[in-house]
């Protein structure tokens, strides 16, 4: 299996020979945070161009197919439109929270985006409380949410903030206790060793049997209510109330939290991958040795990029069928419903693991 | 169409013009083309306000083959110049037969669809069952005519009590509920799609022959007096009010719109509801906004 830490090691050996240790560590984390802004850029526009043309496909419609061959380009000249969009100042809005809200909501997502497992070695934040840290980090979302409705100055913007602020810490409790399931599973909470587990002894998914695959079924669920997407659009759904808490929101800083809610929705299905497909972790059958070999060859960023564009898949699927519900049906939903079954499938699954009924 | 036929209904009875059975059942059949057609919009705008776009295009698919047919036969797919007074403006295209006895077997298949991504979805079900109940007096009381007023028991169909065209003639249901909520009032209309089709299938085998168009003076002029006539609109009983002097221009001429009773009986029907559920109600009432100012 590529490892990449043959990789960083050997970059580390080449600038620790021309500069001391503090500058080449500098060098590197300024690289590091160069790429993960890239690539924060590039699977933006991934994601985007594949939310048009598959939801086109479910619609039984082209989707964009003139700017470009087969409108490839569409994204990037709705990217200069958005950069030369003029950015409307309301007269009577709260300046600086106005302003400072976009940028809450794309560094919390930026650094939860660094914790995903992209390589066997690739990690870019690797602490032994990764799940913890990643849920902890990812609530800092929420902050720049209300602080965009409140200071819009707008009350439907205002509505629409606290809608989607009671929708996403209601959600982070399902997310939560779905994570605890698996880690229940796993032992530990460093993405790392979740990942070296899995391709040891076979995905979690399978390990886990049924209540595995029930908490990835509640985590599809919960996670498209923490991103804001799917039938649980409510906050920002356009048929009431024009955009929601991103009304007032014009040019870079209304394409901010357009970024945002598409890598939340990449970040969602990275985690999905992480703890129930194996993240980078090639598919592993006991016993099958020839396979499981060449099945090891391809490199990992390729399988956590397949499996991670597979979730998003089907968290499209998801959001281009069912209806909206109601803000009411939502927490009804989460409070009544998720967070009891949860509950159990935690109990459940604790059982299974000290019962030794796991693979 | 419908409206236009209201019109024509109405000066010809007037004047006592007397118009051939190929014009009422053209006149029949593409009233019933409309009906489908407008409720099949009702069903799409219904699905994307409630944010199930996909069900909105599989609507609109289906709706383009209805516009399709129109537009070969009348020159116009929403805008239709089609009936005149004394008649149509033309007669109806060679393809025409061919095309809708096609529809009707493709529609009465697509409907399931309507069915399996919205309709029995349970998350819509939630949002429609129990919201924005109009009881029978209340209905009758603003004049909420059509699907509105047909869904809360309400038996108002023009169709059924005063028939014109070709309607005394065929074998149809009159869709009536009696819940009265918005899942009730959707559940009308698809309803009527099907009653729609099955009316369509029982004459376009058997249009009659016969003049198109009966032969008029350049000039109208009706004699003096008042004359009201209605059709059953998609959206509610269309009328209209003639009030003539003899001269060539009338001295009145007055439509009672569809939508005007339908917007006013929104606020009743929103009382102790949450704002999201004002855009099921508003969906499910159905009313057209240009309608309302006539």
């Amino acid at each position: 299996m590529f490892d990449f830490q043959i990789v960083s090691t050997w970059l580390h050996g080449v600038l620790t020979g021309v500069m001391p240790e503090w500058a080449a560590i500098l060098t590197e984390s300024v690289l590091v945070a160069l790429l993960i802004i890239t690539l924060y850029a590039v699977f933006a526009i991934v994601l985007i161009y594949m939310e048009r043309k598959i939801c086109a496909f479910f619609q039984c419609r082209l989707g964009p197919m003139r700017v470009g061959k087969w409108g490839l380009l569409q994204v990037f000249s709705d990217v200069f439109k958005m950069l030369t969009k003029e950015i409307i100042e309301m007269r009577q809005s709260d300046r600086l929270l106005h302003n400072m809200a976009p940028f809450l909501v794309v560094a919390a997502s930026m650094t939860t985006f660094a914790c995903l497992p992209w390589n066997m070695g690739g990690h870019i934040i690797d602490f032994n409380v990764g799940v913890f840290f990643f849920l902890a980090i990812g609530s800092i979302g929420v902050v720049g949410i209300l602080l965009a409705g409140w200071s819009s100055n707008n009350k439907y913007s205002l509505i629409g903030a606290m809608r989607s602020g009671a929708q996403i810490i209601s959600y982070e409790l399902s997310i939560g206790m779905v994570m605890l399931t698996m880690i229940c599973l796993t032992g530990t909470m460093s993405f790392s060793e979740i990942c070296q587990q899995q391709a040891d002894y076979g995905w979690n998914i399978l390990r886990g049997h049924v209540p595995a695959v029930l908490a990835f079924i509640i985590y599809l669920i919960a996670g498209n209510a923490e991103c804001n997407r799917g039938p649980f659009d409510l906050p920002e759904s356009e048929s009431e109330l024009t955009a929601g808490y991103h009304t007032e929101y014009s040019g870079m800083h209304f394409g901010y939290y357009y970024l945002a809610e598409y890598l939340n929705l990449f970040i969602c299905a990275g985690m999905a991958t992480t703890i129930f497909l194996g993240g980078w972790a090639p598919i592993y059958f006991p016993g099958l040795e020839g396979f499981n070999d060449v099945m090891a060859m391809i490199p990992g960023c390729v399988w956590f990029l397949g499996k991670t564009f597979f979730v998003v898949f089907l968290l499209m699927w998801e959001r281009w069928t069912f209806p909206r519900l109601r803000i009411d049906q939502i927490l009804s939903l989460e409070w009544k419903y998720l967070l009891p079954f949860t509950m159990v499938l935690l109990v459940v699954m604790a059982l299974c693991v000290s019962l030794g009924l796991t693979f | 169409m419908q409206n236009r036929h209201a019109l024509c209904m109405c000066i010809e009875k007037a004047m006592g013009v007397e118009v051939s059975d190929r014009v009422k059942v053209i006149r029949t059949i593409m009233d019933e083309l409309q009906r489908i057609d407008s409720h099949i919009l009702f069903f799409s705008c219904l699905a994307q306000d409630l944010g199930a776009t996909t069900a909105f295009l599989y609507g609109f698919r289906d709706r383009e083959k209805i516009l399709d047919i129109f537009e070969e036969t009348c020159g116009g797919r929403l805008i239709l110049n089609y009936n005149t007074i004394g008649g149509v403006m033309a007669d109806i295209h060679p393809n025409f037969q061919k095309r809708v006895k096609e529809f009707i077997p493709y529609m009465r298949k697509n409907i399931n669809e309507y069915f399996d991504i919205f309709i029995n979805n349970v998350i819509f079900q939630h949002r429609a069952k129990g919201i924005g109940t109009l009881t029978k007096e209340q209905c009758i009381a603003f004049g909420c005519t059509g699907g509105t007023g047909r869904a809360a028991g309400w038996h108002n169909d023009v169709r059924k009590r005063m028939p014109y065209a070709a309607y005394d003639r065929v074998q149809f249901n009159e869709v009536t509920r009696t819940e009265g909520d918005s899942y009730a009032r959707v559940l009308v209309r698809m309803d009527e799609i099907l009653e729609s089709l099955n009316i369509i299938e029982q004459l376009i085998d058997n249009i009659p022959e016969g003049n198109y168009r009966e032969k008029m003076k350049p000039i109208i002029k009706v004699p003096a007096g008042t004359y009201y006539t209605a059709v059953e609109g998609s959206r509610g009983e269309f009328g209209v009010l003639l009030e003539s002097k003899g001269d060539k221009s009338p001295y009145r001429l007055h439509y009672r719109s569809t939508g005007l009773p339908l917007v006013a009986v929104m606020d009743t029907a929103c009382k102790d509801h949450l704002l999201a559920d004002l855009i099921t109600i508003g969906g499910t009432v159905d009313y057209v906004v240009p309608d309302i100012d006539r």
